[in-house]
């Protein structure tokens, strides 16, 4: 009898849930539910991080053995087709900053919760992110940096989104190393996130609403 | 006679150490104002890290990255490139603010030495960075998971023929380069050294000949900036920095996401080469240290931050190799000037376990009552100013945080003074909007009166226990 793959994996025990899937797929279990009980155990994961218990390497390793599921899982699925997505979210780091290692978890963790992301990478220019609104009528945009240098590049994106008549269609988070309430004011976003799990609550309120 | 070094306790090294600081060799100070200045800045910062008698008044240190380039109207791209501009901005930055000692002019670096080898582990103004922009760095597996071995075997070979080939462009065909500690013989010498006559392999020798004159050019005008500012009355704030041990191998070698994933999968290794690691990163401080006569090496600690890291995690991959590199530069009688970047608050009970009035400690984000009441009685304190605040906030906010602090952490209480330092990002829109005054009219008022605000407090400081500034802008 194999073991259950959402606890071994929230616990991050990687050889024996790669070792489970293994099994699950040689026994010709359908590789669309073990991707589910992998993404629940995201969930699991993501709860231990809000909670306190886990901690970024704890994200960062369980991002790692899922990206190992999915190489075992990926040649099984019939279609490329993955399962029900949810709201569309547009990410990334603002023009000037090239730091990524804090919106790469965010996209991560937006991901494994069910959003479709749209990750613009880093240094993004402010029109990209407008364009990329029009073009994906997405209605979350996460804006992230890491330096200070930051609070004026996010400032000036939501201004553009504004100029272009798309401001009232979006919600707009912001998160980052020195991101505060004070700074959320002075950029004009909606609200922002300390950390990874502050975003994906925020984009699952808004998504709901 | 006096002892030798070698029969000294690492009491006496650090007053040796503070002693050549006291009265440095070889300075010829501008006025004896500069030398009376300079008595009382270095013996007010002395008194304020070893706890043993209570400063005139507490220190005031500006660390401040590239903000003298702002603060001249020049671009982090001019001050990288034009040595002299730099050394100038750098001056009238600390004549200005007349802090209790200076950092160097070190912080741009040499622009052009990075354009020769085509370096990759940084992006920099005009590089990939916008020119009006700091350099950057560019996250990476600059060493692969599977190379722990070859880095333990052979650390500097490792690094000649696989590490800089990654950092530089330029250095690619280092990765052909022999080993030669393994020469002992006419018989198969010539064999071992033919790769130094491949042609690309001397084209990365000639590119590195290159640059090493463009590093000597620039290290003129650094070693003049820090030959004269002491002559001003300014004592060096520090010589070097050393790392510690996870971050090493974590900000630019395994990376963030390769380290974190080697606390899983190989913690053995990571222990096994952060061990190994440690006599050269002693020595990194403590060599410069004992050659200048300057007690002070500085130490950015990044990885281990709040949320970095477990409780668990940080007990046994962060602190213990951290605190042997700082009781093995203490044990030199250097003395370790922390900047923990982050939050503290859950790191503050596990590193006071260390001897008294031997480290400083720069915070970032932390509960500074909290720090103040669990390392008052083991170091020095400084920090906590927060970066928003200053380039968002208003002046009257700066100015209540500033007295906020000064407070609760500024009493004397004894024996522990602590500093206070504002930190804050480097380029953030507040330095750059000392530049750009038309296009961020409001807010220039309000970040320019919160420059303002803290050039007072800094050239006025607080008499009697209370505490210095320190701004690492960064």
């Amino acid at each position: 009898m194999a073991k259950d793959l959402r606890n071994t994996l929230a616990d991050l025990k990687e050889e024996e849930a790669l070792a489970i899937v293994r099994d699950r797929l040689k026994a010709g279990d359908d590789p669309l539910k073990i991707l589910d009980d992998a993404r629940r155990a995201m969930e699991i994961v993501g709860n231990r991080f809000a909670e306190s218990k886990y901690f970024i390497p704890d994200l960062v390793y369980s991002g790692e053995i899922l990206k190992s599921i999915n190489e075992l899982v990926k040649p099984k699925l019939a279609t490329e087709g993955e399962a029900k997505r949810g709201s569309k979210v547009i990410i990334g780091t603002v023009a000037g900053d090239i730091h990524d290692i804090g919106k790469d978890i965010v996209v991560f963790m937006l991901d494994v919760s069910g959003f479709e992301v749209y990750d613009l990478g880093v240094d993004v220019p402010i029109k990209t992110f407008v364009d990329k609104v029009k073009e994906t009528s997405a209605p979350i945009v996460g804006l992230s940096g890491f330096l200070t240098l930051a609070y004026d590049a996010m400032k000036q994106t939501i201004e553009a989104m504004k100029d272009a008549g798309l401001r009232d269609q979006v919600k707009v988070m912001i998160g980052g190393g020195q991101i505060t309430e004070e700074v959320m004011k002075y950029t004009g976003a909606d609200a922002y996130g300390k950390d990874a799990m502050t975003g994906v609550s925020l984009a699952k309120k808004w998504s709901s609403a | 006679m006096a002892k030798q070094w070698e029969e000294m306790t690492s009491d006496e090294r650090q007053e040796a150490l503070f002693q050549r600081w006291l009265s440095p060799e070889g300075v010829e100070f501008v006025s004896p104002e500069a030398e009376k200045l300079y008595k009382e800045r270095a013996t007010r910062i002395k008194d304020a890290v070893q706890m043993k008698k209570l400063p005139d008044r507490v220190p005031v240190l500006l660390i401040p990255s590239f903000f003298p380039a702002f603060y001249s109207g020049l671009t982090p791209r001019d001050v990288m490139y034009d040595y002299e501009k730099a050394n100038a901005a750098w001056k009238k930055f600390y004549v200005d603010f007349q802090p209790d000692a200076h950092f160097g002019c070190v912080a741009p670096g040499p622009g052009k030495f990075f354009d020769i080898l085509d370096y990759k582990l940084y992006n920099w103004p005009g590089h990939g960075i916008a020119p009006e922009h700091t350099y950057q760095c560019v996250e990476g597996e600059y060493m692969k998971a599977d190379e722990y071995d070859a880095f333990l075997q052979d650390p500097s070979h490792f690094f000649t023929t696989t590490i800089l080939p990654r950092y530089f462009g330029a250095l690619e065909p280092f990765k052909q380069l022999p080993n030669l500690t393994t020469i002992n013989e006419m018989y198969g010498s010539g064999i071992i050294f033919y790769p130094y006559g491949l042609p690309d392999v001397q084209a990365a020798l000639k590119a590195l000949m290159e640059a090493g004159s463009e590093a000597l050019k620039w290290m003129g005008y650094f070693g003049a900036f820090f030959n004269e500012m002491p002559a001003l009355g300014f004592p060096a704030g520090q010589c070097d920095y050393t790392k510690a041990p996870y971050d090493i191998l974590g900000d630019t070698l395994r990376g963030t996401r390769g380290i974190m994933t080697d606390i899983y999968r190989q913690p053995k290794k990571l222990i096994e080469a952060m061990d190994a690691m440690l006599p050269f990163w002693i020595q990194k401080g403590v060599a410069p240290a004992k050659a200048m006569g300057n007690p002070f090496i500085f130490l950015p600690l990044h990885k281990g931050a709040d949320g970095f890291l477990s409780d668990e995690q940080y007990k046994k991959f962060y602190w213990p190799y951290l605190k042997k590199i700082l009781l093995g530069l203490i044990e030199e009688g250097v003395v370790p000037f922390l900047w923990a970047e982050g939050g503290s608050n859950t790191r503050l009970e596990v590193i006071k376990d260390l001897p008294k009035g031997k480290t400083v400690w720069l915070f970032d984000e932390v509960d500074m009552v909290r720090a103040k009441k669990v390392l008052g009685d083991v170091a020095c304190i400084a920090g906590n100013m927060p970066m928003d605040l200053l380039t968002v906030g208003t002046p009257e906010q700066v100015k209540d945080y500033a007295k906020k602090l000064i407070d609760t952490c500024g009493k004397g209480g004894g024996s522990a003074p602590s500093l206070i330092m504002l930190s804050r990002k480097m380029s953030g829109p507040w330095l750059t909007s000392l530049r750009n005054t038309a296009s961020t009219n409001r807010h220039l008022s309000n970040r320019d009166s919160n420059r303002v605000i803290l050039q007072r407090v800094c050239t006025r400081g607080y008499p009697d226990g209370t505490p210095s500034i320190c701004i690492r802008l960064r």
